[in-house]
């Protein structure tokens, strides 16, 4: 084997001015953060809009897909999650407490692996009706959620009346349980 | 009076740092050398007056002082007197003088002890060390003042966040910063490098020592606040990718980088303008994550005092001093010549592979931090989670550990795989016989298939190095490596086994029944009101027995602070040899269960054991290091001592 300068910094000259060319783009993506608007108004945004068309295939065995067209009838409460998420987890007790008192539960599970999401149901417990596989968080963004957990609240007409950001606190129960409510008169 | 003698404080150590920078500056040049006298008196003086501006604030924190706004906005007289003085930097203001005050006792420092340098480059060294000083006085002087007051001084404060009322809370920011802060020594002593053009052995051998204590006490801040949110926030987790948790990564990520690429400069004269962009890397990545963390630009978790103008602030110094930095190496890089060469396969070639893998590691975790910042500009909004990091970090992070079974027994300069072969056999096998065991145990799961395969294999390769020598003429810095290299495999082992054998349970149970959680049985005995001196609580008592042993109590409470109003989970841990229990009183329901949600977690505590052991095996290294630097010195002393007696 032959002596070579197997150094990471190559030696040429425009090499050197690798780092700062990064740095400088990594401050102008912090300025232009900076300066942005503070986009605080997307949930609201689609709150009164009816849902985009989707369909989403099953994400685990043992409940079916999501589409659009589900949403008809009663209102329903629209929960994304994932089972890589923590407070997911921690609002499991909260979502069965609101299944229990009657809510229609359907879940949205992002980026997920239908294997451990079997495990998170069967840890958590599964008070979703149907769970739609939205694996490129497409239909996510289209409903302006931009993590996770979130809970929508959908009418029987399909149209999104409350967007709730977070995990769901036992405090937020009797609130989203009201939400229903409205939402069906 | 406490705070105007603090706010004084602070503006004279502003003043003398101006003196340090300027004073540095000039000393350069020939014509003001006489300069030179009073660069490090200026250093010293300079910690001494942050240091008594810290303490002003601490005591008018300890005897919470209302008309001070910081005191009022994040102290209660009914606080217990610990976290009245923690809650001093459990702020932005005071974690901001907690950060001036560390960089100039680091200066200060340096200043006192540091002989080993070319005088020039010392000058620029304690001048560019004053100088990232002065940026961060002003922010604090005309943004942050820790010291303004309140009128009318209002009745009562507004009280410390509760999750932050914790002893373990209560010491980890000092320590996180020690090793945050620390890191600026490293980031001067490249720009004095730079300036002076002395990058060589003797420039590495001076800033390792700096660079070992502050990676140390990086060490230690992440381990213990991994803990801490593995046991505060009741979650059951132990790291989440948050902003934060990113932010004090990184730094360590750049920072073990240097080490090592710092042991190749100091040995074989290798790696200088990596070495040199490396220094400034590692505090310029400290001073990213504080502006991550602090302009309110990305959702954290630990979000505390957002508010954009300051981000503005913050950017501006990054900007300059990080930009200046940058900029200093891009014109000085080229006249560092690359050093001496080595061939792929040797130590140099493994530490390279090691430098560029935790560059690359490093990479991804800012990568992923700033990707929900760069979508939005595209008006796409994701979260970036464990999904991305996880396997991300360890496409970079496993290949590393494997030639960190190999690297450190090849020799410099040039070896052969064919002789270190034999040595490997042993850890060979028991990889291959881990990864048997484990596709069987756990199947389906990679990363912790890959990890309990590699934990065991790893720790027995990071002895081999001590093979064939007497233990107790094996010098420290070896002990380090061998010590830090174990504790790897150890929190490695650790990591893995709770990704692939936690048993969660989210149970109701009435008070008298039992319920199971893995080997072990937990009875809920009963249920108490107890208080503390600034909260109530609901407390569990739990009795836990393992595989029908004896059981121990456990006592998780739900609490109630009143001041500000907050309910948090107090979990109760029940740590055994092969795992730890991990217990989580919720609400009642109803019917008159109590929500329990329970874990049992084999092994997870080697994550934080392994976390120490790395951080002991830095100790190991800096003790030997230092010890035989002053022998060096001692020596040198007294052949001068000699020669001059001789002279007479």
């Amino acid at each position: 084997m032959s002596d070579s300068a197997a150094s990471p910094v190559p030696g040429s000259r425009w090499t050197r001015w690798l780092p700062l060319a990064l740095f400088v783009v990594f401050v102008g993506v912090v300025t232009w953060g900076l300066l942005r608007d503070k986009d605080d108004t997307v949930p609201s945004r689609f709150i009164g809009q009816p849902l985009p068309q989707f369909s989403l295939p099953a994400a685990t065995d043992a409940k079916a897909g999501l589409a659009t067209a589900d949403f008809a009838g009663k209102p329903r409460l629209l929960n994304v999650f994932a089972s890589w998420c923590i407070p997911c987890a921690a609002e499991a007790p909260q979502l069965a407490a609101l299944a229990a008192a009657g809510a229609e539960i359907d879940g949205v599970a992002i980026r997920d692996h239908s294997d451990d999401l079997a495990a998170f149901l069967a840890r958590n417990g599964n008070p979703y009706t149907r769970i739609g596989a939205d694996n490129l968080g497409k239909v996510q963004l289209a409903i302006g959620s931009s993590g996770v957990p979130e809970t929508f609240v959908i009418d029987g007409r399909g149209v999104i009346r409350y967007q709730h950001i977070g995990d769901i606190r036992a405090e937020d129960v009797p609130m989203l349980l009201g939400k229903l409510r409205d939402a069906g008169q | 009076m406490t705070a105007e003698f603090g706010l004084a404080a602070l503006w004279f150590a502003a003043a003398l740092a101006l003196l340090q920078l300027v004073a540095g500056a000039l000393a350069l040049n020939p014509r003001g050398a006489s300069l030179a006298a009073v660069v490090r008196p200026a250093a010293i003086v300079q910690g001494a007056l942050a240091l008594i501006a810290f303490g002003a604030l601490i005591s008018v924190f300890a005897a919470t002082d209302l008309s001070v706004r910081l005191v009022a906005a994040n102290s209660h007289s009914a606080k217990p007197l610990l976290y009245k003085i923690a809650g001093a930097w459990g702020n932005h203001e005071g974690s901001m003088l907690l950060w001036v005050t560390v960089m100039g006792l680091a200066g200060a420092f340096v200043a006192m002890v540091e002989r080993r340098l070319p005088e020039r480059t010392m000058l620029a060294t304690l001048a560019g060390q004053a100088f990232v000083s002065l940026g961060f006085y002003a922010f604090l002087l005309f943004a942050s003042n820790p010291f303004e007051r309140l009128s009318p001084v209002p009745p009562e404060g507004q009280g410390l966040n509760p999750l932050l009322q914790d002893p373990g809370l209560a010491f980890h920011p000092p320590t996180l910063y020690l090793g945050y802060v620390g890191l600026s020594i490293a980031f001067s002593f490249a720009i004095g490098a730079l300036v002076t053009r002395e990058v060589g052995p003797a420039f590495a051998r001076a800033m390792r020592p700096w660079v070992l204590g502050a990676w140390i006490f990086l060490t230690l801040g992440i381990t213990a606040g991994s803990y801490w949110a593995y046991y505060e926030l009741g979650w059951g987790g132990w790291w989440f990718w948050d902003p934060v948790e990113n932010a004090s990564l990184m730094p360590w990520l750049a920072a073990t980088a240097l080490l090592h690429s710092a042991g190749v400069l100091a040995a074989r004269n290798a790696l200088r303008a990596w070495t040199v962009m490396l220094g400034v890397v590692a505090f310029s990545m400290s001073m990213v994550g504080t502006f991550l963390v602090r302009s309110g630009i990305l959702t954290s978790v630990h979000a505390f005092a957002v508010d954009p103008r300051r981000g503005t602030f913050i950017l501006a110094l990054l900007a300059i001093y990080i930009g200046g930095a940058l900029t200093l190496f891009a014109i000085r890089a080229a006249t560092v010549t690359e050093g001496e060469r080595f061939a792929v396969t040797s130590r140099e070639g493994a530490l390279v592979f090691n430098n560029v893998m935790l560059t690359g590691a490093l990479g991804i975790v800012l990568m992923g931090t700033l990707y929900p910042l760069v979508t939005e500009a595209f008006d796409e909004k994701v979260s970036v989670g464990p999904p991305y990091f996880n396997p991300m970090t360890a496409f970079f992070v496993l290949p590393m550990l494997v030639v960190l079974a190999v690297g450190p027994l090849l020799r410099w300069r040039r070896d052969n795989l064919a002789r270190v072969r034999g040595m490997l056999l042993v850890p060979g096998l028991l990889a291959l016989a881990g990864l048997g065991a484990a596709a069987v145990l756990v199947p389906g799961k990679v990363l912790p298939m890959i990890g309990l395969a590699l934990a065991p294999a790893l720790a027995v390769a990071s002895l081999l190095p001590l093979r064939g020598r007497r233990l107790r003429q094996v010098k420290l810095p070896l002990w380090g490596m061998v010590v830090a290299h174990f504790g790897i495999a150890v929190a490695l082992f650790g990591m893995a086994s709770d990704s692939a054998f936690t048993t969660e349970r989210l149970v109701a149970v009435r008070v008298g029944e039992t319920t199971p959680v893995g080997p072990w049985q937990i009875r809920l005995a009963a249920i108490e009101p107890v208080a503390g001196p600034n909260w109530t609580a609901l407390e569990a008592t739990l009795q836990a027995s393992y595989n029908g042993a004896a059981p121990a109590l456990m006592h998780p409470q739900a609490r109630e602070f009143w001041a500000p109003p907050q309910n948090t989970a107090e979990s109760a841990l029940h740590t055994r040899w092969n795992g730890q229990l991990y217990t989580v009183l919720g609400e009642q329901a109803e019917d008159g269960r109590w929500q329990l949600r329970l874990w049992w977690k084999p092994f997870v505590p080697l994550i934080w054991l392994g976390g120490m052991l790395i951080a002991l095996g830095g100790l190991l290294a800096l003790t030997g290091r230092v010890a035989s630097d002053v022998r060096r010195l001692v020596a040198r002393d007294k052949i001068a001592y000699r020669r001059e007696k001789q002279g007479r």
